[in-house]
């Protein structure tokens, strides 16, 4: 297969980093060659995020350049708009609309831009928008919201969902196992 | 054997473990963390986090010597407080392997600099080896202890952020067993006294001619045939880039980027029509193959020296046309990096910011205050910079005739890393400052890892506690008081008093990191009815507050899924339109 490009963006501290570990395990369990990318360390003080996953028959670069990417998953709609120019002329956003406000916003500085959702749409063929946090909340905990986006992306990853939910199993910590599959449930259902 | 998913660290670990490895010795920094990290679950290896680079390295020495395959691990500006050792280890060479692991940081993810750590391989005259994947990260380090033990020499191994923190599929292997070679001792190889030191740099000279030699057959450099109109010498990520960017050239991949196999150079060269060379930072190949007077084409004339490169920028630069760009979405709010929602530094930032002082910065998640809202930190230079900077700070401004006592903020494990000696410093030397320990119990930039000052091990085992108070009272300081970061009112009042006191103090904030100890209160709500929308809680600078301008004055909310009950921004609020009961 040809190289699958994806990437996750969001802000410090979302969990995007999970989201990104399943669909490599997800692709290694299915024999694919796979490279993943991802940001530590001062970025993830509430800074923007991006992780990168890319999986085919041989991968050399982790990274995704820009007009690459396939599918990209947001975990917030302004690090969702900011990644917009990676995506190729056919690529997917799937992400969540629930706002999180930049420093500037939150002393009144700067305005979160009112139109995201309009920019977004009008940037991509293909925009799945919904409110992610709401379902993570729903599930147990807003911290499954990567398992959400996750269940809501499946339909346009080129895996078997078999292979992400032994995927799910690898990776996640047997503790919070079961709320993060409700999680993933819950995100499925609206991706269909 | 196992497939499994390792980011290039992780790979390095388990390298490290097949290789027969035994201890390892670190600092946590970004991107070399997890290195020891993995270590430290393995049982039958020491891993410690050491108290600093040099320390680590010297405790790696110390292994090496004792007759066990020793590992150090830093990012690579903490190779500059380890250079000392390291210089010298080269003269004394090893009893077991010694590989010193060090991650670059082109792009600067989470770095102050983005110095390129190869050039100590050359001026320390040892190995330098660079993967460029994972597999390989796993396998180079088992090679860098081979070589260390058949050439008696330290080997740096040398990763960038993309291969450290990139992850993809490496085979897990078994350990082999090794047994110890006991303890070295050899007065003329390991007491670098000058009549013995004279000799064993005449050795160094001449492991670096044998070296060479070993280079130009050496497995770690391949070469990958191909269209030779347009050849390249690569090493580490580039090589990933370029055989992305350019799947069908001829390249001369380097797993050794020093010291360079000449002869094999010399060939490759002569076999390709045009030469470009490809590497990130400095041009380190490329000079040193100038040097041979061979032809570059395309090197440093067309890329750049700073920031990191991608397979689109090494496509873009070689070939010399622009590829289609999707513009981004422009006029996009940035969002940089800043302090969690419950964070101990953020109480400190409100107050120093509202007392307007000049404030000597250090490495760490409270290097962020120097960000607005609150802009109170005006130096940032490298790790324990802050108190001995801000004592010549206060000298230097009394010698204009200006007494002011300029504030250090300092980390507890940066404290313990290197900020010691700055305080010993001032002290002696009869200086004037506040020094401000931001004790949050963990090194928390990197991702909470244990040190001297949390009482635990890198293992997680129980260890003795190192009091900072009774130290800083040992080391002379009369005024040390603790303080509560998150109690604005007396945080003023007594940052008020030290400024009136004369002579140095030392006041320490003891509150956990938020998200290393998981501290989640309740959250705060605003009544918008109570709430005057005159924004004095805005000043707190914390993202789960945001500000609506409805109604006459507009108001106030807190994100109750961000919110962590620290009450800073309620205690700015004069309308108690804050609550949380």
């Amino acid at each position: 297969m040809k190289t699958f490009n994806i990437l996750i963006s969001g802000v410090g501290g979302q969990g995007v980093l999970l989201t990104s570990k399943v669909i490599a395990e997800a692709a290694l369990l299915s024999g694919l060659d796979v490279k993943q990318s991802e940001v530590h360390g001062m970025a993830q003080r509430g800074g923007s995020v991006l992780s990168q996953v890319r999986f085919g028959e041989k991968v050399f670069s982790p990274i995704v350049s820009e007009g690459e990417a396939n599918l990209l998953i947001g975990f917030e709609p302004l690090e969702t708009a900011r990644y917009l120019h990676f995506l190729k002329d056919d690529g997917v956003v799937i992400y969540n609309t629930r706002p999180i406000g930049t420093i500037g916003v939150s002393i009144a500085a700067e305005k979160y831009p009112a139109d995201i959702n309009e920019t977004i749409k009008a940037r991509a063929k293909t925009v799945m928008p919904f409110d992610g946090t709401q379902l993570a909340v729903t599930a147990g905990d807003k911290r499954t919201l990567n398992l959400v986006l996750l269940g809501a992306a499946l339909k346009f990853l080129p895996l078997k969902e078999s292979a992400v939910l032994d995927a799910i199993k690898n990776t996640v910590p047997k503790k919070v196992l079961e709320i993060n599959q409700r999680a993933f449930a819950a995100g499925r259902a609206q991706g269909k | 054997m196992k497939k499994a998913i390792l980011s290039g660290n992780e790979a390095i670990a388990r390298g490290f473990i097949e290789a027969g490895g035994k201890l390892a010795a670190a600092y946590p920094g970004t991107p070399s963390t997890e290195v020891l990290e993995t270590l430290s679950c393995e049982e039958g290896i020491h891993a410690e986090w050491s108290v600093n680079e040099k320390v680590a390295l010297e405790v790696a020495i110390g292994g090496a010597l004792s007759g066990v395959r020793s590992l150090a691990c830093m990012k690579h500006v903490g190779v500059n407080v380890a250079a000392d050792p390291l210089m010298t280890a080269s003269y004394t060479g090893v009893n077991a392997g010694l590989v010193l692991f060090a991650a670059d940081d082109p792009g600067m993810f989470s770095s102050q600099n983005e110095q390129d750590t190869r050039h100590f391989a050359r001026l320390g005259k040892m190995p330098c080896i660079e993967p460029s994947d994972s597999a390989e990260a796993k396998e180079y380090i088992k090679a860098a202890f081979d070589l260390s033990e058949s050439f008696d020499t330290p080997v740096i191994l040398r990763t960038t952020t993309r291969i450290s923190h990139c992850k993809s599929v490496v085979e897990v292997g078994i350990a082999e067993p090794r047994a110890g070679r006991g303890l070295a001792r050899d007065f003329g190889k390991y007491v670098m006294l000058p009549n013995n030191a004279k000799k064993r740099h005449v050795f160094v000279e001449d492991r670096l001619l044998r070296l060479k030699e070993w280079a130009e057959t050496s497995p770690l450099n391949q070469v990958i045939d191909g269209d030779t109109s347009l050849g390249f010498i690569t090493s580490g990520i580039s090589f990933q880039y370029v055989r992305e960017a350019f799947p069908k050239a001829a390249v001369l991949k380097l797993g050794m980027t020093f010291p360079l196999p000449e002869k094999l150079i010399r060939k490759f060269a002569s076999s390709v029509t045009k030469l470009a060379v490809v590497e990130e930072l400095d041009p380190f190949l490329e000079e040193q193959i100038k040097a041979m007077g061979i032809t570059i084409h395309l090197g440093k004339n067309v890329l750049p020296l700073a920031g990191e490169f991608s397979q689109r920028l090494v496509q873009e630069k070689i070939s010399g046309s622009a590829l289609k760009v999707n513009e981004p979405v422009s006029g996009l709010l940035v969002r940089p990096p800043t302090f969690c929602p419950g964070c101990s530094h953020r109480g400190l930032y409100t107050v120093l910011s509202k007392l307007k002082l000049y404030v000597s910065g250090d490495i760490g998640c409270y290097t962020l205050g120097a960000l607005p809202p609150f802009s109170a930190m005006h130096t940032c230079i490298c790790m324990g910079a802050s108190i001995s900077a801000a004592h010549g700070t206060a000298k230097g401004l009394a010698l204009q005739g200006t007494q002011q006592k300029p504030v250090a903020v300092i980390g507890d494990s940066t404290f313990l890393h290197s900020g010691i000696t700055g305080l010993i410093n001032m002290i002696y030397n009869n200086g004037d400052a506040i020094v401000i320990i931001m004790n949050n119990d963990t090194t928390g930039m990197t991702g909470g890892q244990e040190h001297a000052g949390t009482g635990r091990s890198a293992k997680g085992t129980e260890a003795p506690r190192l009091d900072i108070a009774k130290l800083c009272q040992a080391i002379g300081v009369t005024r040390v008081r603790e303080i509560d970061a998150y109690n604005i009112k007396d945080l003023e009042k007594t940052m008020k008093e030290e400024l009136a006191a004369p002579g140095p103090s030392v006041l320490i904030s003891n509150q956990p990191c938020v998200l290393r100890y998981r501290v989640s209160k309740k959250a705060y709500v605003v009544e918008k009815e109570t709430c005057k929308g005159c924004k004095l809680c805005l000043k707190a600078g914390c993202i789960a507050l945001s500000f609506t301008p409805e109604g006459k004055t507009g108001f106030v909310e807190i994100d109750p899924l961000l919110c962590n009950g620290c009450g800073v921004c309620s205690q700015l609020c004069t309308s108690g339109a804050m609550k949380n009961s």
